[in-house]
């Protein structure tokens, strides 16, 4: 599904990531761990193709392809999905609207005819229902005077209308109450599927209580010092990131 | 955001495509102003006396007046002596005919416009007056409105039949006098439209008057008089295209609107003169001025206006408040793009108790597009309890363009509310990164939230003329779910 390897991404001439590698199979959940600057939301941008980045070496294969070729829209027609950070408020351009443009973008991506409006708002209410949103939501404004809470919820809901392949979610954890946090997770465990990949960023681990990942990747200093499976997350929050850090400080003093 | 920037420039910088010339013959006055000029014109127009009288007073202020220039804009100095006062298709002769006798070549530019003369073919709801040059060349569904009473024909014709309701309006909200613009084109004025609804009428169809300029070297100088008499309702549409030119050419009008009590006007401008090309060079001189007076109690008047064209923008579609309780909007998306300059507001004047007005002004700059939002509410001192609510806000598209407000606020009454909003955004590289991964092209991802931006003026918009704004600003329809 995904393939990353050496990737080496800059910003305003500083390296943030460097040597990055990864490898992601279909059906896999992967949990992207990490403290503050590890470079994890940059991860995260870099396979959504956000212009802001200058990948500078390495390459990303997805689904045989390579992703870092392709046009932040074409990736997203492809199925690479983003759950943003801090979703950006449109003002005026309501929810639904952004939501139809996206699905027929996508569907004709794929060759499919676009939704009439019946088969959409049918659609539309089985997704509500997993994310336990009302309808009303949708006629507002992308993210206008949305609560940290229903702007991570409707991140999720989209991602249930996109159906994606590859799903990439950028702290979606942050800013969420436990009742928030468990309706989210609850969305996304939903959507696992056998054919979709979901790749997590996060800096806790409570996230990890709910959406049980399958495999637990540590990044710091732009890279991935450890990698493990679902209890790796449970040793980091026993002896915190010094721990990870203290032992990649070792690692690079051997190297060097 | 350089690839943005590209985006945002391909879609408002495509070719002006009602840029095209009609070869026709024509009947033009040589360049020049002075009497004889306004007397021959009255002469053709075969105008009865009051109507000579009064161009000629507006002439003489006209000459003793300055030409303003506080608004933010900057040309060279107009040379009022090398344009053309007066060109008509000759095929047109002295005055408007049935609609199969009008030329093929005019119906031919219309069709190209997308603006059928066959009433058959035209939307069914919407009649039109079209106005190519100085003249009238058609107007369509004059008999259908005539079952209603409502009169809607060329001025010029105007003059001839109904010369006591010319008389009683003519200059009554907008004088002679009023400014530099507004004296120049009451003493040379050639057309326009004009309507009357009577008593109690709703007018059953939309309006509509599409004004071309065809001719070179020539000014155009059109008056629409619109008159709602108690009790009725209208909504009017304006809209206008000119040939691509290397040469500046002028637009002065004057519209005037006056509602009487329980009426409504609802008056909307889709305007794309041809703005000039990229280094600036050509584009009409659009100076207009636009102003209606609620006469009466619970009268109401509302401007919609669409300014995507011209090279300059002078216009200030303004409401007199004098009936009580009378209601005055306006809801304006200026966009300037390349060279274009705006200075564009409104006026909202309060007089009666218990008035209450709307601005909500949208500005858009890209290239190096000037726009000024200019407007001025005031408050005299019998308006008890006037509200005023203003909005202004402007959308930057990269960084060689400008956006100004000049809000002025006149209150002399202190129970007066007054609200003045204003933000100034530009378009966000994070806003299009977020909808294309959402899978929208940059280009549909711009016209998106520059849609989103304009969505409360779009929406006083009839249907027809929202379909056009969103087309001209290159958007899709917002709202077409749920």
């Amino acid at each position: 599904m995904l393939s990353v390897t050496n990737l080496d991404v800059a910003v305003n001439g500083g390296m943030i990531l460097n040597e990055l590698n990864l490898e992601v199979q279909a059906g896999e959940v992967h949990a992207i761990m990490g403290p503050n600057g590890s470079g994890k939301s940059t991860f995260a941008n870099v396979l959504a193709g956000h212009p802001g980045y200058e990948v500078t070496a390495g390459s990303v294969i997805y689904e045989g392809q390579d992703l870092l070729q392709m046009d932040p829209e074409e990736r997203a027609r492809r199925g690479v999905f983003l759950a943003f950070q801090y979703p950006v408020e449109i003002p005026g351009v309501s929810n639904v609207y952004l939501l139809k443009a996206a699905v027929n973008e996508i569907r004709k991506h794929r060759g499919e005819s676009e939704l009439d409006a019946v088969k959409f708002l049918k659609l539309v209410r089985e997704k509500l229902k997993l994310v336990d949103m009302k309808e009303e939501f949708l006629h507002r404004a992308i993210n206008e005077g949305f609560s940290g809470g229903e702007k991570k919820r409707n991140e999720i809901f989209q991602m249930a209308m996109l159906e994606p392949k590859l799903a990439i979610l950028d702290e979606t954890d942050s800013g969420l109450d436990i009742d928030a946090l468990k309706v989210v997770a609850q969305g996304v465990n939903e959507l696992r599927d056998s054919s979709r990949s979901i790749v997590m960023v996060t800096h806790y681990q409570r996230l990890l209580d709910y959406i049980v990942p399958d495999y637990v990747h540590v990044l710091a200093g732009g890279r991935v010092v450890k990698s493990g499976g679902k209890e790796l997350a449970l040793e980091l929050e026993e002896h915190g990131y010094g721990w990870i850090e203290g032992q990649t400080a070792e690692l690079l003093e051997t190297r060097a | 955001m350089n690839s943005s920037v590209s985006a945002i420039s391909d879609l408002i910088g495509r070719d002006y495509k009602e840029g095209f010339v009609t070869e026709i013959e024509t009947d033009t006055f040589p360049p020049g102003l002075d009497e004889n000029v306004i007397r021959a014109l009255s002469t053709k127009k075969n105008e009865p006396e009051f109507m000579l009288d009064w161009r000629l007073s507006a002439f003489q202020r006209w000459q003793e007046m300055v030409e303003p220039s506080w608004a933010h804009v900057s040309y060279q100095p107009i040379d009022f002596q090398a344009v053309s006062y007066y060109s008509a298709p000759r095929s047109v002769g002295d005055g408007p005919q049935s609609l199969d006798e009008v030329d093929p070549k005019l119906l031919e530019t219309y069709n190209k416009l997308g603006i059928s003369l066959q009433e058959q073919k035209f939307l069914a709801g919407v009649a039109v007056d079209a106005v190519f040059d100085s003249v009238s060349v058609a107007t369509t569904f004059k008999s259908k409105l005539a079952e209603a009473g409502v009169i809607f024909c060329p001025f010029s014709e105007a003059v001839q039949e109904h010369p006591e309701l010319v008389s009683r309006y003519l200059g009554a909200v907008v004088p002679a006098g009023d400014n530099f613009y507004a004296a120049l084109n009451a003493a040379v004025f050639s057309d326009g439209s004009f309507v009357y609804i009577p008593k109690g009428v709703r007018c059953p169809m939309e309006l509509s008057t599409y004004f071309r300029i065809n001719a070179l070297n020539t000014g155009q100088f059109e008056r629409t008089l619109i008159v709602a008499d108690e009790d009725s309702y209208v909504s009017y549409l304006e809209g206008c295209t000119a040939p691509m030119r290397d040469e500046n050419q002028l637009h002065a009008a004057v519209v005037e609107l006056v509602a009487m009590k329980g009426a409504q006007i609802k008056y909307a401008t889709v305007q794309n003169w041809y703005p000039g090309d990229e280094e600036g060079r050509g584009g009409i001189y659009n100076f207009v001025t636009k102003r209606g007076a609620c006469r009466g109690d619970e009268a109401k008047i509302s401007w919609t206006q669409v300014e995507t064209g011209s090279a300059i923008t002078w216009k200030y579609p303004s409401v007199l408040l004098e009936g009580d309780r009378s209601v005055g909007e306006f809801y304006s998306v200026a966009l300037t793009n390349n060279c274009q300059q705006a200075d564009t507001g409104t006026k909202m004047v309060h007089i009666g108790k218990n008035t209450s007005s709307t601005i909500i002004s949208k500005g858009i700059s890209a290239g190096r597009g000037q726009n000024a939002y200019r407007g001025q509410v005031k408050i005299l001192k019998g308006a008890d309890n006037a509200r005023n609510y203003s909005q202004c806000d402007s959308l930057l598209m990269g960084d060689r363009c400008g956006a100004h407000t000049f809000p002025y606020v006149e209150v002399k009454n202190p129970t007066a509310t007054v609200e003045h909003e204003a933000t100034t955004s530009k378009i966000g590289e994070d806003q299009l990164f977020y909808c294309r991964q959402r899978g929208l092209s940059e280009e549909d991802a711009v016209s998106m939230i520059v849609n989103g931006f304009c969505k409360e003026v779009f929406k006083e918009l009839p249907m027809e003329f929202a379909v056009e704004a969103q087309a001209l600003l290159g958007v899709s329809l917002e709202g077409a779910v749920g």
